[in-house]
């Protein structure tokens, strides 16, 4: 088993702005994605040769890619809670490095202000699509399965909840200063730490602005073989490792689990690491992006993917480590909570972010000597997870 | 020998004081509180809290079981049978709804004590339960409360012995409701008095007396059912009842909880008696049904703990916009969350076990209690992974500790915040779930819990029952 490293190479991205977009369908959203896409590979779409389509909500089938017109080619749809457009992802990158394919596309959308709820539809509003058909899951709302977190971490940790809610606060003014640099951001504003404190309570301890911005959007990238990626481009970004980690809800059902970390974010990141060599994450990536649903996770996520040693992520958040100053700069274009989460399309996002970073196109908000990048995605939550970790580098 | 073998009672924490309904409609209080079932509470749910309660303190188990009610969640589908799924019992146990008129409790227990004697049941546990509304601004609003009352008739460790009962029907109308009606009607109180209330109760108290040659100084307790305070108080004097005899109707506290008021003022009176010790009971509605009942030794023991007492106050008082609110007696604002899917008749029998009384497994192999939140029930364990290795475990009888917890401002329910925990069972296995009737302020990682059988939504004709936690009452 070799893996994925230095097979497969990314050759085209593209994304919308993401936010709410009324006067853009499903449709419009592909399009304006995959066009980007091509034209930043300089293929046409007569070009590819199969496709992926990641939706959570916004389509059944490969016919949800039909706005493209892509003429008899392989086309599927993947859906994996909020890891869909990473799996579209590694679902294109897996065909090329088996050679069944020299380019493929992979699309990641959501159009989630269609539904006309504040908060995000689905078949169960726990964000846990397991709800079974016997109508007992409980009802309780995305943001409160990962307020859990919060209250056990306080609890562990010694945090009176009023200092909790300030040191979960500078992530998320963070991610909003990096966001207010990124025009394709759903918000572009900067926020302070007394608003974020003083803001309504969605799931105690989790306010308005612990929680992650519902959007629309589309974000597609365009895989090669690594070998024929510079007949495209100079400067193509090659897939390093691409783990996917799911849990089967024994944290939801062992009294073993703790709360203040997820399993799935740990051994997922573990392999990736492996996979891509890297022995150090903290030395050796140059900027991540991860899943800031809310913000106590992406702070979870600090220690979970070894960025911080466990329990001292608050250290670290004091310290800047993950401003774009930083140590290693996380959520370098607004994250979740700025940039928005249309489900499908956040894995690609996020990775649309990394590959701009590792060209050293992200304008304002651009890393110094980028290397390697990380997309980190968890579907689910604590207790029963998908974790999705991506490494790339602009290296072979 | 014939008789009760154990009483359990319910009722809700929630109290809604008259003044406050007075308050709301710029009108009179009578005074004192009136017992409301929770949000997420009904006839079926209190039912089964007081089958548990009644079933536990008696400790025998029950080859029968009925539910008398006015209140029945379902015009068609038993409610007796839900009740008997949550409390556990085998399928052979005879189920029965008494329903349609407040003298159901007496009736059904009238119907036990004959099946106990005639040799056909062992143990039957009567339980009685309603949720019954009066018009907004009406005197029944402020009149009728909520609870639920079960009795056990057996013919061992008889704690009151049926020493004989005398019966009477009277087809009178006090108070009804057609199909159509939510709110009880009533006809006029001096004409239900003078006609109706009085007459008949007197007519078979004097029956009873003259069939077993009795008189009222050989009882030690008068326990009877009366509409209201009012009314209570009037067949008193009316009776010329000595006041000490006379048991307290609750009505202040909890208000008249129908098909329950009168097995609840049994309760309370149990609670007091003395071995040697008679009571005439007496259950009113569409007739009268009265009982002679002779305290036995075995009352002392079961007085070891209270019955009804340390229940009659209740936790938690609510405004009317609340009650408005959980009785849907206003439209309240929707969720702008989407609505559930609807339920899967077919899923929800597949696992009737986990939603009845809340059975999960063990693995035979490393031991591990294990339940699933969406009611699956395992057969890969998720400890060991062992395949198809299970026998039955129930956890709606274990404690737990609140290991996680967030109040939930989005989740749609009729009483926000809506409280969500991780809980961890006494002896294994973990849970997230709802909890219910929690104090916000005092919610706190550690708190003990227990489990109780609720409402979870009402959608396209269907009753959802499952199991929250709540805090542990001791």
């Amino acid at each position: 088993m070799d893996g994925i490293k230095d097979k497969v190479a990314i050759v085209g991205m593209g994304c919308t702005k993401f936010g709410e977009r009324w006067d853009k369908g499903v449709e419009d959203l592909i399009v304006e994605a995959a066009y980007e896409a091509f034209k930043d590979a300089g293929i046409e779409p007569k070009d590819i040769q199969a496709a992926w389509i990641g939706t959570v909500f916004s389509g059944l089938s490969a016919i949800t890619l039909s706005p493209l017109q892509l003429q008899y080619i392989p086309i599927t749809r993947v859906e994996n809670m909020c890891a869909t457009g990473s799996e579209a992802l590694r679902a294109a990158s897996y065909a090329v490095a088996a050679g069944v394919c020299d380019v493929a596309l992979a699309v990641g959308v959501e159009k989630l202000k269609d539904s006309g709820a504040t908060g995000v539809k689905g078949p169960s509003i726990v964000g846990d699509n397991q709800d079974g058909s016997s109508g007992i899951g409980p009802s309780y709302s995305a943001p409160a399965s990962f307020a859990y977190l919060a209250t056990r971490y306080f609890h562990d940790y010694n945090i009176p909840p009023e200092e909790g809610k300030r040191l979960l606060a500078q992530i998320a003014v963070k991610n909003h200063h990096n966001g207010s640099l990124n025009p394709k951001a759903h918000f572009q504003n900067e926020i302070t730490i007394e608003q974020v404190v003083n803001a309504p309570i969605i799931a105690w301890p989790l306010g308005l602005f612990d929680c992650c911005g519902v959007s629309d959007g589309a974000s597609v990238a365009i895989v090669t073989r690594a070998d024929m990626a510079k007949n495209f481009r100079d400067d193509p970004v090659y897939i390093k490792s691409m783990q996917v980690n799911v849990g089967a809800r024994q944290g939801a059902m062992l009294q073993d689990y703790d709360f203040v970390h997820i399993e799935e974010n740990v051994l997922g990141s573990q392999k990736a690491y492996a996979e891509a060599g890297i022995k150090n994450p903290r030395k050796e990536l140059s900027c991540a992006e991860v899943h800031d649903c809310f913000s106590i996770h992406e702070m979870i996520v600090y220690e979970d993917l070894g960025f911080s040693p466990r329990g001292r992520a608050r250290e670290d958040i004091e310290a800047g480590t993950f401003t774009l100053e930083g140590e290693l700069p996380v959520n370098t274009d607004g994250g979740l909570k700025c940039f928005g989460h249309p489900l499908g399309a956040s894995g690609l996002r996020m990775m649309y972010e990394v590959y701009k970073q590792l060209q050293g196109k992200a304008g304002p908000r651009q890393v110094k000597n980028p290397r390697l990048g990380l997309t980190h995605n968890l579907g689910g939550n604590a207790g029963t997870g998908i974790c999705s970790c991506l490494i790339v580098g602009n290296e072979k | 020998m014939v008789g009760i073998t154990s009483i359990g009672v319910y009722l809700p924490i929630y109290r809604l004081n008259r003044d406050e309904i007075a308050r709301t409609w710029t009108g009179r209080s009578t005074g004192g509180t009136k017992a409301v079932a929770g949000y997420d509470e009904d006839t079926v749910t209190m039912a089964v809290a007081a089958a548990l309660d009644c079933l536990e303190r008696g400790g025998a188990k029950a080859d029968g079981l009925s539910l008398a009610t006015t209140t029945a969640p379902y015009k068609e589908k038993q409610s007796a049978a839900i009740v008997a799924a949550a409390a556990d019992l085998a399928a052979e146990c005879h189920t029965a709804d008494f329903t349609d008129s407040l003298r159901t409790p007496t009736i059904a227990m009238k119907a036990a004590i004959d099946a106990v004697k005639a040799g056909s049941a062992e143990n039957v546990v009567v339980t009685a339960s309603d949720c019954r509304m009066g018009a907004a601004k009406g005197v029944l609003e402020q009149a009728l409360g909520d609870g639920a009352a079960a009795v056990m008739i057996g013919s061992e460790k008889i704690i009151a012995e049926v020493e004989g009962s005398y019966s009477i029907f009277n087809d009178f109308t006090d108070l009804w409701r057609t199909e159509d009606d939510r709110f009880v009607r009533a006809a006029e109180q001096r004409f239900v008095d003078e006609a109706g209330y009085i007459p008949t109760v007197q007519s078979a108290i004097s029956g009873l007396m003259k069939k077993y040659k009795q008189t009222l100084t050989d009882f030690s307790k008068i326990v009877y059912y009366a509409s209201d305070a009012r009314q209570h108080a009037g067949l008193t004097r009316r009776m010329k009842f000595d006041k000490e005899q006379v048991q307290e109707p609750l009505y202040n506290e909890i208000g008249n909880t129908g098909t329950a008021a009168a097995l609840l003022m049994l309760a309370a009176a149990l609670e007091k008696a003395k071995p040697g010790d008679r009571i005439l009971f007496i259950g009113y509605g569409d007739g009268c049904d009265a009982f002679i009942l002779r305290i036995t030794d075995e009352i002392t023991k079961f007085q070891e703990k209270p019955v009804i007492s340390d229940k009659l106050a209740g936790k938690t008082e609510i405004s009317y916009g609340q009650y408005a609110t959980w009785r849907n007696l206003v439209p309240v604002e929707a969720s702008t969350l989407p609505d559930r899917p609807p339920l899967s008749l077919p899923g929800r029998w597949r696992e009737r076990r986990t939603i009845s009384a809340l059975y999960g497994a063990r693995c035979r192999k490393c031991g591990t209690p294990q339940i699933s939140q969406i009611g699956q029930t395992p057969r890969v364990c998720v400890n060991c992974q062992a395949k198809d290795e299970f026998e039955p475990y129930k956890f709606a009888d274990k404690k737990a500790a609140l290991f996680s917890y967030t109040i939930d401002h989005l989740q749609p329910t009729l009483n926000p915040p809506a409280v969500n925990g991780v809980i961890d069972f006494e002896g294994g296995g973990r849970l997230i779930c709802e909890l219910t009737d929690c104090d916000l302020d005092k919610v706190a990682v550690g708190m003990k819990l227990e489990m109780t059988f609720r409402k979870m939504f009402y959608s396209r004709g269907i009753h959802n029952y499952f199991w929250k936690a709540k805090p542990a009452s001791d």
